[in-house]
């Protein structure tokens, strides 16, 4: 016996085929899968995205003219506030191009604590891309435990400067100050410890099946496109090409780091996620070395027209009295000139164009940041897919309003 | 000193681009271009194309304000080849109004960049498919980081309770902007020894020297350990603030 009783439908003929007209959908600007305030206009034709169109400038705070105005010491904080997932990389960058212009060296602890702060940005960013991605594309417990993860991480920047997120940490000439003790220790058990989380969480995302229907084959940029799109960092590398400028034009002390470039193969989202998660195990790696390897002695230049002098030594100094004085009012003058200084960040090469003028103040300082040049891509990887991948791929992008912004 | 190679290869492209590359020299080590305005086409798809330079990656277009200068803005083109892992700036001056041929054609990043230099500087560009205003609010007038342009702005905003929108003010500051000038007039006089100011010769390496300084006099200082690693950087025009 049937169990649902049959029911005579009437026949409806279908008298004309339904005509679905291609229609314009807002996106944003305030959506959870929107990674901040990114507005898209869509062209849908049904299901299926003909273009995108980005509407950006929403979190925009004109940084690059604010900069024009303020001397170099006070420009600085500007860049914790760009791509504030990983604050000290963007400091880093402002600080290289700076030293450079001054001709100043960073003596080699501070170069070291540079690297191993840099690198713990580089965990701190990819477990927030990785476990919101996973959020967007429906799994909800990685950005549970992620997020617990992060929490600790974000303890050691408290511990080296005082805040969570602003850093303010990287000053031109080295670190603001020397890591108080016993955070090395800490830092090297956390890295103990990190790869066993990795790995839990590589249990819930990498041969999750729903995890691959959503994003293998998803967005797929080839090695030639990747370069005409200016896309940089894991962008690149998930497109298979082997560039990181940690190895190609080292900074600091990343010579002396042994870690490998993860590269994906397939180019499309689960290739960058994969690309992620394998550079967070080699960050650990250099994290390590830069703890093991660490000697002792100055965190910054001991230029005493830059750095400001020591504490102790301004009760006792009059010079250095006068010194700490001028510094923090005036400032300290920069030879006129250009420089370009790039970093590794973790989103891609995010790099700093400064002129000076040989005044106090940069003249021009141009931002370049990496989320800018990929989320322009937006349009022609979306092209085709569906609204959902387009989730996906926003969500592989790795972009921080922020620094696209500035 | 630049490294070998790269002079090599801005030899090379000065002299196959003549005509539309001005000339060539080095910024700190990094390898800057000038080309005429009106040839910037040819001088990337050059740039891009010949095996030898390889500068596929388009890193930035930016533009820089001089309002002194005859061509008052200045175009910066930042490239980078993944081949020869180096970078080239390839610079052009426009005027005021001139429009520039973009390249959108030869490298799709350019779009958004040279977007943002029309909104940022109101340099247009001729042949962008798409020359809309990014960074700044939907009907913002003006191009913002011009050096004339004031940085607080014209208008103001605020959330208006009776029309239930915002609402655009004139922008009223309750103090007047202030910039101070931080060139000193005694810059100018650093090598003039004054008489009667021949006091105590100003440390010439820094903090260190005189930590070691204040330890003899018996204070103690904390900071003296690896004082060979500190960099010893020409300050000869810095001793004038010291006393």
């Amino acid at each position: 016996m049937p169990l649902r009783k049959k029911v005579d439908t009437p026949d409806i003929a279908i008298q004309e085929e339904t005509q679905i007209k291609p229609y314009t959908m807002n996106f944003g600007p305030q959506h959870p899968a929107a990674h901040g305030v990114l507005r898209l206009v869509l062209e849908m034709e049904g299901e299926i995205v003909e273009r995108a169109d980005p509407h950006i400038g929403l979190l925009h705070r004109g940084t690059e003219k604010l900069i024009e105005y303020k001397t170099y010491t006070q420009a600085l904080p500007y860049f914790d506030r760009l791509d504030y997932v990983a604050p000290m990389n963007q400091e880093h960058a402002f600080a290289l191009a700076t030293e450079n212009l001054l001709g100043i060296t960073v003596p080699p602890r501070g170069q070291y604590i540079r690297v191993l702060f840099c690198e713990l940005g580089r965990i701190l960013n990819h477990i927030l891309n990785i476990t919101t991605f996973a959020l967007d594309v429906g799994a909800l417990t990685p950005a549970l435990w992620g997020f617990e993860e992060r929490e600790k991480g974000m303890e050691f920047y408290e511990r080296v400067c005082g805040a969570r997120l602003h850093a303010n940490y990287f000053r031109t000439g080295g670190v603001a100050q020397d890591m108080p003790a016993g955070l090395a220790e800490d830092m090297y058990e956390w890295c103990e410890e990190l790869p066993k989380f990795l790995q839990d969480l590589e249990s819930l995302l990498t041969n999750n099946r729903i995890f691959k229907q959503r994003t293998v084959d998803i967005g797929i940029v080839s090695a030639e496109e990747a370069q005409d799109w200016g896309f940089s960092g894991p962008m690149l590398r998930g497109s298979g090409i082997v560039w990181d400028l940690r190895k190609s034009q080292p900074y600091e002390v990343y010579e002396k780091m042994d870690f490998d470039i993860p590269i994906g193969k397939t180019g499309d989202c689960y290739a960058r996620y994969l690309v992620r998660m394998a550079e967070m195990y080699e960050s650990i790696k250099i994290m390590k070395q830069a703890i093991e390897q660490m000697p002792e002695g100055y965190v910054k230049s001991n230029d005493y027209k830059v750095s400001p002098p020591p504490r102790a030594e301004m009760k006792n100094s009059m010079e250095a009295l006068i010194h700490h004085f001028k510094l923090f009012t005036e400032g300290y003058h920069v030879p006129a000139g250009e420089t370009y200084a790039a970093v590794e960040a973790p989103k891609g090469e995010f790099g700093v164009y400064l002129v000076s003028d040989g005044s106090n103040k940069p003249y021009r300082c141009r931002i370049r940041a990496p989320g800018f040049a990929h989320l322009q891509a937006l349009d022609f990887m979306s092209k085709g897919h569906q609204l959902a991948d387009t989730v996906s791929i926003i969500g592989s992008l790795d972009i921080v309003f922020g620094e696209i912004d500035r | 000193m630049p490294a070998e190679a790269l002079e090599d290869m801005a030899e090379f492209i000065v002299e196959n681009l003549k005509g539309s590359v001005l000339g060539s020299h080095f910024e700190r080590d990094e390898l800057v271009i000038t080309a005429k305005s009106e040839s910037i086409e040819k001088t990337l798809q050059f740039l891009r194309d010949n095996p030898e330079c390889g500068f596929r990656v388009l890193i930035d277009i930016c533009a820089s304000d001089y309002p002194d200068r005859p061509d008052r803005f200045e175009i910066i083109y930042n490239l980078l080849s993944l081949r020869q892992n180096d970078r080239v700036r390839v610079k052009i001056s426009v005027e005021e109004d001139q429009i520039v041929p973009s390249v959108v054609k030869l490298y799709s990043a350019a779009c958004w960049f040279e977007r943002e230099v029309w909104d940022m500087y109101g340099i247009p560009f001729s042949g962008n498919p798409d020359l809309r205003r990014i960074l700044t609010d939907y009907g913002f007038e003006g191009h913002p980081q011009r050096k004339d342009f004031p940085l607080t702005g014209y208008v103001e905003l605020r959330y208006d309770n009776e029309y239930k929108r915002v609402a655009y003010e004139p922008v009223q500051l309750t103090q007047d902007f202030r910039r101070f000038d931080f060139v000193s007039p005694w810059e100018s006089v650093t090598d003039v020894q004054l008489p009667g100011d021949e006091k105590a010769a100003i440390p010439p390496h820094g903090w260190s020297s005189m930590a070691d300084s204040v330890s003899e006099a018996g204070r103690g200082s904390a900071e003296n350990d690896n004082r060979d690693e500190m960099p010893v950087d020409a300050q000869e025009e810095d001793t004038k603030n010291a006393s």
